[in-house]
């Protein structure tokens, strides 16, 4: 029988915790850039242009294809080959999480845009509303409530996914835990300790989430 | 004989708090061909499906050729019946349910429709069941409907369908739960048609209707449901043409605009 | 200065990476029978009449739907050796890691697509005496998987894009083929640029019949 001890894991929690808080800020990073990202993406899809829309289709199309680790890869290791500059595991992974989940949130953007009445966009020019009045007053507005489930579920997707940056060595909660395995030779306790730990960070923030999205479903009319 | 076909005795049927109906009591004999009529919401449906178990009755028995269904048991509280699943599937090949919505499988053709029971349930070979299943297609009306999908089918030919799969299974009675009330005013003459050809050759069937004209032709006894329980019943001239009860008379005054 | 592509030590290199491809295949046909296949079994013991069933069911979804699979992955190829006397190779933690993942999202669709059935479905049958397994396999399932089916391809496209995170515990696969390539031909770009773009041209076509597939569905629905 196993005997399970947890004691290198308590004396070495503060690693775990500070590999938790640069899970965090990675997510939060990929976050704020991948929404703004992602919105430019579904616009110019959306626009009308080709030479706007074909592009952005190209992004959106390539990078929720490929599987993350690749695009990792080809930022971490690629890129700098083309840029000519010095590259850190941080930049890479920012780089790639916050155009990997803009190409994602694009999509939902997208379906959010086009499910608004096509009512809504006539009456809003018919009052003398510009294309982006229209969208920015009249259209996103309806259209976030909708995407906000589908956003939850990307960002928590998201934050799954920033365990890939491990493996190029930046130090979020999975390289610390690989490390203090490595260090305690306690890998069973440090594995299950992170995964539990990922498990109540993950479950806390749908909770989170699913809580926000009763409030917006209660307050004023959801429907339609 | 006396045994009657089909008796329900004492059943009780609660949603939560609201007593849909109570102590309903009916004896159905061989070839009788009821119609049970009433206010939306009177139970109607509850009733016709508590007889095969669609809906569970919170008390009473339903009794099959004078064999009650599921096993009484001593509880510290009283008797409780339990039902098994078994005894519940042999009680429901022995009665047929046509339902409002037609339910037709929509994977399958008309004739894998009717095939589907025997097959899957009296574990009929393919060949003998297809063509059992064709008779009963052509019973209805429906024999080059066969390989028809049920999307393919007007709302009078997937009703015609579906009794043809509840014939298929050779019920000893049927239910019909407003077979009618989902069709397009155009389709309902065929299904009733139907039905009355069904009446026209004896067979014991109960049937929750709205068409009281209907009712009256093919009925050979009518219940009205009202206040929690059957609250007139007679031959249809008695309820229909001639009802006593306030209820009733309203209910069928109503319906006035209806040729008899 | 602009960078000289060279994709000549890659084509010099093309039975490492054909090795790694079949690599990719074995683990992705693996992990799909199994992910979805006991994603179903998850589904039907999640709507079960036993309290404990559901439970554990319920448990396993919650769990492994909202851990990362790269973590599930490394538990299963470093931690579970400790607990079971028996040797875990990269490829065994993979399958493990990725079909249990994968069953814990599928279960959730496949109750999704069963959930989608109108109750008069499961009446019709039961009024013909059908018993409920009868039912579910006869009636329910065959209605249900057809209207998930966009869903479980989506499903599918994701496993195989997660087998490469199985070159993480050195499984040779594509992306581990591919790293050893460039670490010795320091070539990062090309290859990175050339196994994207394999992954790509595989799932793209399958990504756009998942499109088409949910628009015909969608249809005739």
């Amino acid at each position: 029988m196993y005997r399970w001890d947890f004691t290198p894991i308590w004396a070495h929690g503060d690693l775990l915790l500070a590999g938790l808080g640069n899970t965090l800020v990675l997510t939060a990073v990929a976050l704020a850039g991948g929404l703004p990202v992602g919105l430019a993406l579904a616009l110019a899809r959306l626009s009308g242009n080709r030479l706007m829309a074909a592009p952005a289709g190209l992004v959106i199309e390539v990078f929720r294809t490929t599987p993350p680790l690749v695009q990792l890869f080809w930022f971490y290791f690629g890129l700098p080959i083309i840029l000519n500059v010095e590259m850190t595991p941080y930049l890479a992974a920012a780089l790639t999480f916050t155009i990997q989940s803009g190409a994602f949130f694009a999509e939902i953007f997208r379906a959010g845009i086009v499910s608004v009445d096509k009512g809504q966009s006539e009456s809003a020019r018919a009052i003398g509303m510009s294309k982006a009045q229209a969208m920015r007053r009249i259209i996103l507005p309806q259209a976030v409530k909708r995407m906000f489930p589908a956003m939850m579920e990307r960002s928590i997707e998201l934050m799954k996914t920033t365990t890939l940056v491990a493996t190029v060595s930046y130090a979020d909660l999975l390289y610390q835990a690989n490390e203090l395995a490595q260090k305690t030779f306690r890998p069973l306790e440090v594995f299950t300790a992170a995964a539990l730990l990922y498990f109540v960070t993950i479950t806390l923030v749908s909770a989170l989430g699913a809580l926000v999205e009763r409030r917006m479903a209660q307050s004023g009319e959801m429907t339609r | 004989m006396d045994t009657p076909l089909l008796r329900l005795a004492g059943l009780d049927k609660r949603f939560g708090d609201r007593a849909v109906f109570s102590g309903v009591d009916l004896d159905v004999k061989r070839g009788d061909r009821i119609a049970i009529i009433g206010a939306s919401g009177s139970g109607k449906s509850t009733l016709l499906r508590c007889i095969n178990f669609l809906e569970r009755p919170d008390a009473g028995r339903v009794i099959l050729n004078g064999e009650p269904v599921g096993a009484e048991r001593q509880r510290s509280g009283g008797t409780e019946t339990r039902y098994d699943e078994g005894s519940l599937n042999r009680l429901r090949q022995r009665v047929g349910m046509v339902f409002q919505q037609f339910n037709l499988f929509p994977h399958m053709t008309a004739l894998g429709n009717v095939m589907e029971g025997l097959v899957t349930v009296k574990r009929m070979a393919r060949a003998p069941a297809g063509e059992r299943a064709m008779a009963e297609l052509a019973r209805v009306g429906l024999a080059d409907k066969a390989e028809a999908y049920p999307a393919h089918l007007s709302g009078g030919q997937k009703q015609r369908v579906a009794i043809a799969r509840a014939l298929a299974m050779e019920p000893e009675i049927l239910l019909f739960d407003e077979p009618t009330s989902a069709l397009d005013p155009a389709l309902v003459g065929e299904v009733l048609d139907t039905i009355q050809a069904l009446a026209a050759e004896g067979r014991t069937m109960i049937l929750v209707t709205h068409e009281i004209g209907f009712a009256y032709h093919m009925a050979t006894r009518v219940l009205f449901l009202a206040e929690g329980g059957i609250y007139e019943q007679g031959t249809p001239d008695e309820v229909l043409k001639a009802p006593r009860r306030p209820l009733t008379q309203a209910f069928i005054a109503g319906h006035r605009r209806f040729s008899f | 200065m602009t960078y000289r592509w060279d994709f000549t030590p890659l084509l010099d290199n093309w039975q490492a990476l054909a090795m790694g491809a079949v690599g990719t295949v074995r683990l992705f046909a693996v992990c799909l029978v199994l992910g979805l296949g006991f994603g179903l079994i998850v589904a039907l013991a999640r709507r079960s009449r036993w309290r404990l069933a559901r439970w554990v069911s319920i448990g396993f979804i919650e769990f492994f739907r909202n851990t990362p699979v790269l973590v599930q992955i490394l538990w299963f190829y470093f931690a579970l050796p400790m607990l079971v006397p028996v040797e875990i190779t990269p490829f065994t933690a993979a399958i493990f890691g990725i079909s249990l993942n994968s069953a814990a999202y599928s279960a959730e669709i496949y109750r999704a697509g069963i959930q989608s059935i109108e109750p008069g479905q499961w009446e019709a049958a039961r009024a013909i005496g059908m018993s409920g397994l009868q039912t579910l396999r006869r009636i329910v399932l065959p209605q249900a998987l057809r209207r998930v089916l966009p869903a479980l391809t989506n499903r599918g496209i994701e496993i195989f894009k997660m087998t490469t995170l199985a070159s993480v515990v050195a499984y040779i696969e594509l992306l581990h083929q591919g790293k050893l390539i460039a670490s010795l031909n320091f070539n990062p770009l090309e290859v990175y640029t050339v196994i994207g773009a394999l992954f790509f041209l595989f799932l793209y076509p399958l990504v756009r019949a998942t499109y088409a597939l949910e628009r015909r569905l969608a249809r005739s629905d």
